[in-house]
Parts: structure tokens; C-alpha cells; sequence
């Protein structure tokens, strides 16, 4: 420190400044993909018109090469006794609940990734694994995952499911919206295999203007609300439901983006790089200050 | 104060009964640790789909970050503000930081499913991501404070390489390359110095940062946008404190005296720093209307009393008596309190305030969760024990006979 004179100081200094400064415009522009195309696809899923007959479980089992039981032994709705969450054994599950209007006819919700149209998992992902496609499907990639199981904290779905019992190459396993199948020109495997078409495939703004058809037809079948439409800024798969979301195991959520405040303090916290480089030269400058005062013995 | 104190590597036996019981807990815990190794996290840890993070992220690496915050608080009082009269401790502060940040970056590789692949994000990069930047910050501070270690190593060996046998060779190359090094590095140092301590509160605060866009899974005690803040300020307030902590216990392991001045003078500087941190902890919970969560008795209320009032408001009572001040003991209580509170602050954050929507039970760490954690503990003491008994680290009363020249032998160039 004894050797270094004044100008040095500065042009280091200065040096060290541009060089933040140009990595800040590289960050600016890395990121995983990222598009929300105005011809994403979507899902509607009518829980009051699917009876439980979990074919969609063993056709998702099946396409996404999981183990399965036979297709035989899906007929037995003792599973309905407990809430089941898909994890990486199963990527979507079906629950009933009960019907307050007609005892007979229960209420079947299947529970897979919702694919947000602002995906928290994307945002949080701190080596960007997972990316929104062109037509809406959030997917993950396995050839960057670390393994951090941040975007599990982060989905306020609870979605993300870790393979906990592998020693070697765990994977983050999800609803993928059957990406193989639909850029093949495929329906997804579970919309494909559905008996009773609770599940409509189709452009997202098809889909919506087709539910909101239904409820202004059926008044009396549906709750007044299409949960996935605003719920976190929009998700891919939405629902209609005969009573409310919320006894149906919907977790209640705003309309904000569920990446929007930490982003927007990450972003303001490295605005172009302008706060850490503003910070390192406030304190170049107080170092030599106290040391300008401290060599003419104040 | 001592005129003429000088850093010098500790003496005495390496190996004492306390040193032992520290190996055995060290050996345990890597026997768990090889567990995750061979049959994966799930065979050691409470961890599920529910509760992805436990107390290896809460304790070993969020409380652990913050432990090390006496590293760059230290930096920027003694170096930055020039602060002569601290120099006794910065050394010391400086390797705590170190081995902190060492344990830090092990914890996150034992943690993450795939360990192989704990370089990517220096290729993948997500800047939306919190974790993203603690990652990079995390790991170009680590470089930083080996760097800031250089001069000790320069100090202790230059003129002192003495390789046995065949590697004698070697001696007189070494010798160069570590006077180069001590050249250098006196006249860059002050870059590294900087870049340390904006490196520490930009990650300090984004640590604070991930857990906000967990959203409403996190409970309202905790949760708020100003968290960043709140880590920024919990991390500066218990930078002092750790460093006052870690002296008195290393002045008591090598019998040295308590350097009570210097140290009564900087517990002087926390109570304004832990009074901004409280105001600004009371202040969000004021305009969030939180309190109305401390009526309810439950596991998150009284965390969050214990963390506040253990850790803040008693602590921060004491450290305006200069009773408190001047003796050791209440010192080092007081001390003991901030740092207990801070670690409370980041377990809360991480693993009480977590609430998933669908939770088919509640976490508590494992057996060999906390074996592990403990054990690394243990071993951060070893290795700090070898490191100050190898290096001038700890300042001692310098003798009257002491050479004058920078080294006290020279070599031959």
C-alpha cells in the first residue's frame, strides 16, 4: 500500500470500474429462454365434467417412461381417501372432492404443473435449466441443473419434485407438457387419452373465450371464475370448478407475477451496474481520503 | 493500548483434550456426510418435495455467510477508513472470513443434488436470479479473501522455504515466485480490499433476496421486500461482534491476554449499527401491520420473539454500558447474544417461515443432518487452530530484541 502513489491509485481504480461496467451489459442479456408468444397453447380442465377415472395418470406414467401399475388396477378411487401431489413418481395426479350440490357426482381436480406464463421457477433457476417455449411449456433441462432445488422454493404451486434417494444425476421431475408429443404436432398424452373431454387443448385465447362460453351458458354448473386466467399473471393450464378454488386445494394467489418483486430488486440492486460500481468508488474515495489525512498527520 | 504488537504464528502443542473431542465430532459428521455421497441426500436428510431446504442451507451456508461478515466490516474500518488502532484484529477477522467462506461453499456442494456440476453457473447465467448472484458474489469473494491471505503466507515464507529431499530444488523458484507475489500484491492490494467489501453487501443482501419470491409460503413475520435490507443490516450488525467473540476464545485457547482495549473499543461501534437494523426490523413490521401475528402463540411467534428480543434488544441494552464495555465476560456475552440472534434470523428465514401450501408434516433436521453441520463446525475450528499456528494471524506483545527489517530473516534472492 506504502508504494502506491495517488495517480496509480485513480487509474487502477478506473480500470477496475470499466471492466465492472462492461460485464454488467453481458448479464444484461443472459438468461434462459423466455417467450410468451400470443399463440402459447393452454389446457382447460372442467373439474366438474371428469369422473376420476385417472387414465391420464397412467397415460403421463407411460409417456414420460415412468414406472406404472397396469391400466386395470386405476379403477380403484380408495386412492381418493388422501390428498395426493404429483412428485417425481407421478407428474400429475387427480384428487376428488365432494359436491355440496349432488352427493353422487364428485368433484375430480388433476394436479400437474401449471406452466406460468411468468414462471417463478424460470426466474429463480440460478444456472436458467428451465425456459418457457413457444408454446407455453415450461421445461426443464437436465444438462444444466446443479441440483439446488431453489426453483422448489420458489413455485407457489409446489410443483418441482427432487429424486431425493439418488446418489448420481437426481432430476427436478415435472409436467412438461408433453413437449415431445406437441412439437410433433401431438395432443399432450393426458388430453389425448381423456374418456369424458374434461381437458380442451387449444390456443390460449381460444381456450379462455371457450370458458368463459361455458359459464355464461351453464350459470348455475360453475363458480364465476377461470383459476389460471390472472391467477400469478396467467399460467397455461386453467380450470373451471362447481364450487369455490379454494375447497378444491387451489392455493390463493394474486394476480401479481410470482417472479415480480425479486426481480425487480435484483434488477434494481445491479441497475446497468451502476450501484456496485458507484459503491467501489465511494469507498476508493474515502481510502484515500483517510489516508491523504493520515499522511499529513490529522 | 500495545505499542508493538506483532503477528506471529500461536505455539504450543497442537493436540489438547478439547482438540480431540473437536476430531471426533469432525469424524462423525463425514461419516454422515459420506452417507449423502453414496446413497444420496434423502438417505441423510429430513428433506422431501415439500421442504427443500433444511438446515444445511439455513445454518451452514446463510448463517455461515453471515458469521464471515466480520471479514469485510473489519476491511472496511481498518483499511478503507484507516482505522489504525483496529490492526490487531484484522488479520484474524480476515481468516475467520476465509474459513467462513471456505465452509460456505463446501455446505453448497455437499447440498445440491448434483456436486459435479457446482461450476456451471460460472458458464449459465440467469441475472434474474438471486441465487445466481450470491453464487458469483459467493464464489469471487472466496478469491478475493485467499488473495487477502497472501501476505500472511509471503510473510511467514519468504526466506523459509525449506522443502525436503528431491523437492529442495524447488526452494529457491518458490522463493521468487513468493517475493512477486509480496511485491504485487502491496500495490494492488487495495483493489482486492475494495472489491471485498462491495462483493459482501451486494451478496449479504441478496441473500435476503431469495427467499422473497417464495411469496405467501413464507410467513408474513419474515416475508417483505425490504429483506435485503434486513440482511444487509443483521450481517454488518454481527460483523463486530463475531470478531470480538472469535479473539476472546482464540486469546483463551493460546493463553494470550485479551486485547480488552481495542476490543471494549469496538464493541463501542455495534449498538449504533444494531440499533439501524432494529428501527428498520420494527419499522417494516409497523408499516406491514405484521405484530398482529405476535398475538397468535405459535412456533413462528415465539422464533420470531426469541430472535428479536435474545438477539436484538438485550444485546443492544448491554452494548451502551460501558460497564458491559470493559468487562470481558459481558462482553463476550453480549457478543454471544448478536450472533445467536443473527443465526436464529436466517434459520427463521429459511426454514420456520416456510410454510408450503401442501404440507404432509412439519421439518425438523435429521441426526445426520445436524451431525453434519456440527462436524463441519468442528472442523472450521481445526483448521483455524492450524492456520494461526502455521501463520502470523494473532498479534503478540512484540520482545525488545525484535530485528527491525521486514523479515526476520532474509533469504538468499
Amino acid at each position: 500500500m506504502k508504494a502506491q502513489d495517488r495517480r496509480s491509485f485513480l487509474k487502477t481504480a478506473a480500470a477496475v470500474g470499466t471492466a465492472a461496467v462492461g460485464m454488467g451489459t453481458a448479464t444484461a442479456a443472459a438468461g434462459p429462454k423466455n417467450i410468451l408468444s400470443p399463440d402459447r397453447m393452454g389446457v382447460l380442465v372442467d373439474t366438474t365434467v371428469c369422473v376420476g377415472c385417472r387414465n391420464c395418470e397412467h397415460a403421463c406414467k407411460t409417456a414420460h417412461d415412468l414406472p406404472t401399475e397396469p391400466l386395470s388396477s386405476y379403477g380403484d378411487r380408495s386412492v381418493f381417501e388422501q390428498m395426493r401431489r404429483p412428485d417425481d413418481t407421478a407428474l400429475c395426479v387427480v384428487n376428488e372432492y365432494e359436491n355440496p350440490k349432488n352427493a353422487d357426482l364428485p368433484y375430480d381436480v388433476k394436479v400437474q404443473c401449471m406452466h406460468c406464463d411468468h414462471p417463478a421457477c424460470l426466474s429463480a433457476c440460478i444456472v436458467g435449466a428451465f425456459s418457457k417455449e413457444e408454446n407455453g411449456a415450461v421445461v426443464w433441462d437436465t444438462d444444466k441443473c446443479i441440483g439446488c432445488r431453489y426453483c422448489m422454493a420458489a413455485c407457489p404451486f409446489q410443483i418441482p419434485a427432487f429424486e431425493y434417494h439418488k446418489a448420481l444425476d437426481p432430476q427436478i421431475r415435472k409436467c412438461d407438457f408433453c413437449i415431445e408429443r406437441t412439437t410433433k404436432g401431438e395432443l399432450p398424452a393426458c388430453v389425448n387419452i381423456c374418456p369424458v373431454e374434461a381437458l380442451t387443448y387449444g390456443p390460449r385465447d381460444e381456450v379462455i373465450r371457450i370458458a368463459k362460453q361455458r359459464i355464461r351458458t351453464y350459470g348455475d354448473r360453475y363458480v364465476d371464475h377461470i383459476y389460471g386466467e390472472h391467477e400469478v399473471g396467467g399460467t397455461s393450464w386453467m380450470y373451471m370448478a362447481g364450487r369455490d378454488f379454494k375447497d378444491l386445494g387451489f392455493p390463493k394467489l394474486g394476480q401479481n407475477t410470482a417472479p415480480g418483486v425479486s426481480e425487480a430488486i435484483q434488477h434494481g440492486i445491479f441497475a446497468y451496474f451502476m450501484p456496485p460500481v458507484a459503491l467501489y468508488a465511494l469507498l476508493g474515495a474515502i481510502m484515500w481520503m483517510t489516508k491523504t489525512r493520515k499522511e499529513e498527520g490529522l | 493500548m500495545h505499542a508493538h504488537m506483532k503477528p506471529a504464528p500461536m505455539k504450543g502443542k497442537f493436540f489438547t483434550p478439547g482438540v480431540i473431542i473437536l476430531t471426533l465430532i469432525a469424524l462423525n459428521g463425514l461419516v454422515f456426510l459420506a452417507g449423502r455421497f453414496f446413497f444420496g441426500i434423502g438417505s441423510v436428510t429430513n428433506l422431501n418435495n415439500q421442504y427443500p431446504w433444511g438446515l444445511w442451507i439455513a445454518v451452514d451456508v446463510a448463517a455461515g455467510v453471515a458469521l464471515a461478515a466480520g471479514g469485510f466490516t473489519t476491511a472496511a474500518l481498518g483499511h478503507v477508513m484507516h482505522r489504525e488502532e483496529y490492526h490487531v484484529i484484522l488479520r484474524p477477522a480476515l481468516l475467520t472470513a476465509m474459513l467462513g467462506y471456505t465452509f460456505v461453499a463446501t455446505a453448497v456442494f455437499i447440498d445440491i443434488g448434483r456436486w459435479y456440476f457446482i461450476w456451471h453457473p460460472l458458464i449459465m447465467w440467469n441475472g434474474s436470479s438471486a441465487l445466481f448472484e450470491v453464487g458469483i458474489c459467493v464464489m469471487i469473494y472466496m478469491s478475493v479473501l485467499y488473495i487477502e491471505f497472501l501476505p500472511m503466507v509471503t510473510e511467514r515464507f519468504i526466506g523459509h522455504v525449506t522443502l525436503p529431499g528431491v523437492l529442495s530444488r524447488l526452494n529457491a523458484p518458490l522463493d521468487r515466485l513468493l517475493r512477486f507475489l509480496d511485491r504485487t500484491l502491496e500495490r494492488s492490494m487495495f483493489i482486492f480490499i475494495i472489491a471485498g467489501v462491495v462483493l459482501s453487501t451486494l451478496h449479504q443482501s441478496s441473500l435476503g433476496t431469495l427467499m422473497v419470491i417464495a411469496g405467501s409460503k413464507m410467513h408474513p413475520l419474515w416475508q417483505t421486500p425490504v429483506l435485503p435490507l434486513l440482511f444487509l443490516l443483521s450481517a454488518i450488525s454481527v460483523g463486530f461482534p463475531m470478531v470480538i467473540f472469535e479473539s476472546m476464545i482464540a486469546s483463551r485457547a493460546f493463553k494470550q491476554k485479551i486485547e480488552i482495549d481495542v476490543l471494549s473499543r469496538l464493541g463501542g461501534l455495534v449498538a449504533p449499527i444494531l440499533g439501524i437494523y432494529l428501527a428498520f426490523k420494527l419499522g417494516d413490521m409497523f408499516i406491514r401491520e405484521t405484530f398482529v401475528y405476535l398475538q397468535e402463540f405459535s412456533v413462528e411467534s415465539v422464533m420470531w420473539t426469541l430472535e428479536v428480543v435474545l438477539g436484538i434488544v438485550i444485546p443492544l441494552r448491554m452494548f451502551l454500558s460501558r460497564a458491559v464495555l470493559k468487562s470481558p465476560l459481558l462482553l463476550f456475552i453480549a457478543s454471544s447474544l448478536v450472533i445467536l440472534g443473527v443465526a436464529l434470523n436466517r434459520i427463521n428465514n429459511f426454514v420456520v417461515a416456510y410454510t408450503p401450501p401442501y404440507a404432509f408434516g412439519s421439518y425438523f433436521p435429521s441426526i445426520g443432518e445436524i451431525s453434519v453441520t456440527v462436524g463441519f463446525i468442528a472442523l472450521l475450528v481445526l483448521i483455524y487452530r492450524v492456520y494461526v499456528m502455521i501463520f502470523p494471524v494473532i498479534s503478540v506483545p512484540e520482545g525488545p530484541a525484535t530485528p527491525q527489517t521486514k523479515y526476520a530473516i532474509r533469504g538468499k534472492q
